[in-house]
């Protein structure tokens, strides 16, 4: 038998958060808890610890207008995103920058946010990660409670909603800008949604990138991506637009093979979110840097046909 | 003026405590028992979207018999503890032993508080690493708790579902086999045996296998195939839950109708992970 009387810790540190309203003593569960309403974990992190949502704490202690937060916190960067037909690429990669100074080599900034889709996030690394951390739960608690998954644009809509929630602080330059992309089971294809730190959400056909070295990395994609392409071939043309935003941003890195860091490369197709582990992915990076060897500007990008006929 | 009847506290409770037990007998049966790579849940239950069994979080899955609306509301706190629970700290500290002790002193308060308890009965069981740390709470209408092992049947026809199990579960079952068992015992409830077909069942797991959240539900043409039946609810019937298709199949489920379809895309490799190799020790031809 269990110690019925055991006391619970949930009751003091989650069930009577700050602003939350104190539980009956004597009750496991808060009253709250069993209160039918809404599906949203952020909704019930607002009623019972709003101190946990991000974007709320921080309040007054950055003055407007501050410009020394790229040295405060370090800021994660490039991540692009394409399409294939039966699914979705994305990938980042694995630098984190505080001013001039590389905060990390390895960091990840692409994540399964459930079984069917994924989210990379460009900016300050703290928020972006907290935020990813967010979303998960929201997606997985409104599934579990409703018994369904929420559809493509649900998901879409809600991470707008989180965002907000982040705007006072991205007014002050603690900005995390997503990329977020996933398998649409209903429509059975591949879908992007790019965002604007106002919560703005776009939906981008094809390809996308976001990040401080995303103006390369588009550049590269524009020229290389071709909507019948394979998922590998489509995961080789993210890698040569990392390979062309880390050419040219410093702040976005490269594939490191002395210390054999390739970015974090996810596909996401019907069976589920996948991440390539690292003996996939080893082959394709080192074809793209052999590639570099021999034509450090990349691949040409002329209609298939001149080259060859010209040749 | 009429003075009121005095009524024991004695009598007061075992009134509640015979008609929860009435209501809880009412309905049909819950089993959750071991196997070898989990815990599995088999219920009775036509409905394809009133669950009588659900994910909590990772490792913790919910079953329960009684009021739907009572116990739907229990699920739903639990879930909303769980995920609190995890977000604040971390994930690993959900367990199966708090989510119970908030579950009983819930249900203690309810039935010594309220005219009305809830008629329901509830198992909170946890998948460990190993079969030895697998924990099972039985919770009952008036909050006290029992730690099981092995299996636990509730509701129905209970007691004689575990006078069977008592004989006839034993460590190490496969999958197919305590599928099997449960499904054949929960037929067996009303005098005359009954084949119950996977259209009226409700089964799922907490797949020691599986990489992050253990629970996955059997349906359709998975759960047939474990059976050894034919899938006879029409295609598209399922709703679509929660977990992917084909690659959440690894542990537990016979799988063959798909395998062939995973090497289509270049990029997709034999899915490996989630132990797809029992797969064929586990089909109930093999």
């Amino acid at each position: 038998m269990v110690d019925g009387g055991g006391t619970y810790a949930v009751r003091g540190s989650l069930g009577i958060g700050a602003g939350g309203r104190p539980a009956r003593m004597g009750d496991g569960l808060p009253a709250a808890f069993r209160r039918p309403g809404s599906s949203s974990f952020c909704e019930l992190l607002a009623e019972h610890d709003p101190g946990l949502l991000p974007g709320t704490r921080w309040g007054d202690m950055l003055t407007a207008g501050s410009r020394d937060e790229h040295i405060l916190a370090p800021h994660g960067t490039t991540i692009v995103a394409a399409t294939y037909p039966g699914g979705v690429v994305m990938a980042g990669d694995r630098r984190a920058t505080m001013g001039n100074i590389i905060a990390q080599r390895d960091i990840e900034k692409v994540f399964a946010a459930d079984e069917h889709s994924c989210v990379g996030i460009a900016g300050t690394a703290g928020i972006a990660v907290e935020l990813v951390r967010l979303f998960q739960v929201e997606l997985e608690h409104y599934e579990k409670i409703e018994g369904l998954p929420l559809s493509m644009d649900g998901k879409a809509n809600r991470l707008s909603t989180l965002l907000r929630g982040n705007l006072g602080l991205a007014m002050q330059g603690l900005a995390a800008v997503p990329l977020f992309a996933g398998y649409d089971l209903a429509r059975e294809t591949g879908r992007i949604f790019s965002y604007d730190v106002t919560g703005g959400r776009y939906e981008e056909h094809s390809w996308h990138s976001v990040g401080s070295g995303s103006m390369f990395a588009r550049g590269a994609l524009k020229k290389l991506y071709r909507p019948d392409l394979s998922a590998t071939d489509t995961v080789v043309v993210t890698l040569e637009a990392l390979y062309d935003a880390a050419d040219d941003d410093s702040a976005t890195g490269g594939p490191d093979l002395a210390r054999r860091i390739y970015p974090v490369v996810l596909v996401v197709d019907a069976d589920g979110v996948r991440r390539l582990p690292d003996a996939e992915l080893e082959p394709l990076v080192r074809e793209v840097v052999a590639g570099r060897l021999a034509r450090p500007d990349g691949p040409v990008a002329l209609p298939r046909t001149v080259p060859e006929a010209s040749a | 003026m009429s003075v009121p009847f005095y009524v024991s506290p004695e009598q007061i409770m075992k009134d509640k405590a015979d008609y929860a037990r009435k209501g809880i007998a009412r309905g049909r049966s819950v089993v959750v028992l071991q196997y070898d790579g989990g815990i599995a849940f088999v219920a009775e239950n036509p409905s394809r979207a009133l669950h009588k069994i659900s994910e909590i979080y990772d490792r913790l899955a919910f079953a329960a018999v009684g009021k739907y609306n009572e116990f739907e509301n229990l699920r739903v706190a639990g879930v909303r503890l769980a995920d609190l629970r995890g977000y604040s700290y971390d994930r690993a500290d959900v367990t199966g032993r708090s989510l119970a002790n908030a579950y009983a002193q819930t249900l203690g308060t309810i039935f010594t508080e309220t005219p009305k308890p809830y008629e329901v009965e509830i198992v909170v069981a946890e998948v460990g690493e190993r079969a030895a740390a697998d924990q099972m709470y039985r919770l009952t209408f008036d909050g006290s708790v029992a730690d099981e092992h092995g299996f636990v049947a509730m509701g129905g026809s209970a007691e004689s579902i575990s006078t069977a199990l008592t004989e006839r579960w034993h460590e190490g079952l496969s999958l197919a086999e305590a599928v099997g068992l449960a499904v054949e015992l929960l037929g067996r409830d009303s005098g005359q045996p009954r084949t119950l077909t996977p259209a009226q069942l409700e089964v799922a797991v907490l797949d020691r296998a599986r990489p992050r959240r253990k629970f996955r539900r059997l349906t359709g043409a998975r759960l047939a195939d474990l059976l050894g039946v034919s899938d006879d609810t029409p295609p598209g019937a399922d709703i679509p839950d929660a977990e992917p298709g084909p690659r959440g199949a690894g542990g537990a489920g016979a799988q063959t109708p798909t395998s062939g379809e995973q090497s289509e895309a270049p990029v997709t490799q034999p899915r490996t992970e989630a132990g797809s190799v029992p797969d064929a020790a586990e089909r109930p031809d093999a």
